[in-house]
């Protein structure tokens, strides 16, 4: 099964909405609940990160019978150094954005936390790539 | 013990939500930082925070939180309580700081 969602860099309002519509995808294939909040928790992630730090970017979502691959494309600032961008606690997060409670250095952490596998590649100045993995199966 | 149940005991009030009134309560979570409710927070949990906009109700329905609650008397944003209602995610508020509210809800949740 194959999903895309749009992300809109710096609309909050709509931050979310892929992982909810993954969350339901997963319910209806009976994927356990474990599973599924570690998905959820790397998606989301990732689409705040886009709607944070990216122009627009978008989402494709693959689904088979092992695991679940996702891609966030974005057309953005890129990472001068992911090194720097996975350690917990760092973030380039606005000052607007961190009032809100995001930009805690915490989201690419916690993706790799929750995932099985994690690719990031990034060019300054046009865009990052993450790629992830979650198997389906415990 | 419901969400309902907790209303009662520690005098809160209920801006939104109140289809989820009957959602059954397991814990608390205390955070101000959305990604660390979304790494941490157990599922079932009431979450005690002042951030008020609407990425409070993402967070919560992606985890799964039986409830939200709203310190210092602060009130959720306009399309907050829309998707609190949409949700079925009670928001609900006191006057009381997050120590407090965490102690009084810990406190309760511990003696039944």
């Amino acid at each position: 099964m194959h999903f895309e969602y749009r992300v809109q860099g710096g609309d909050f309002v709509r931050a979310g909405q892929a992982s909810s519509q993954v969350k339901k995808i997963l319910k209806q294939l009976n994927v356990s609940p474990n599973i599924i909040k570690r998905v959820v928790v790397a998606l989301y992630e990732g689409e705040v990160n886009i709607v944070a730090h990216a122009f627009q970017g978008k989402i494709y979502v693959d689904i088979d019978t092992d695991k679940i691959r996702v891609v966030l494309d974005d057309v953005g600032p890129g990472i001068p150094d992911i090194e720097m961008a996975m350690k917990p606690g760092f973030s380039t997060a606005s000052p607007i954005v961190r009032e809100m409670g995001f930009g805690a250095g915490m989201g690419l952490p916690n993706i790799k936390e929750n995932t099985d596998k994690m690719k990031i590649a990034s060019v300054v100045g046009v865009g990052t790539r993450l790629e992830f993995e979650v198997n389906l199966k415990e | 013990m419901t969400v309902k149940d907790v209303v009662e005991a520690l005098n809160l009030k209920v801006y939104s939500g109140t289809a989820g009134l009957n959602k059954e309560v397991t814990g608390g979570y205390t955070s101000d930082l959305l990604s660390d409710v979304m790494g941490n927070a157990p599922a079932g949990a009431i979450w005690i925070t002042l951030q008020t906009h609407v990425n409070v109700m993402a967070v919560a329905t992606l985890k799964d939180i039986s409830a939200v609650i709203l310190v210092k008397g602060l009130e959720p944003e306009a399309n907050t309580v829309v998707q609190s209602n949409n949700e079925e995610i009670p928001i609900l508020g006191t006057n009381l700081q997050a120590f407090e509210i965490s102690g009084m809800l810990y406190n309760l949740i511990h003696s039944k």
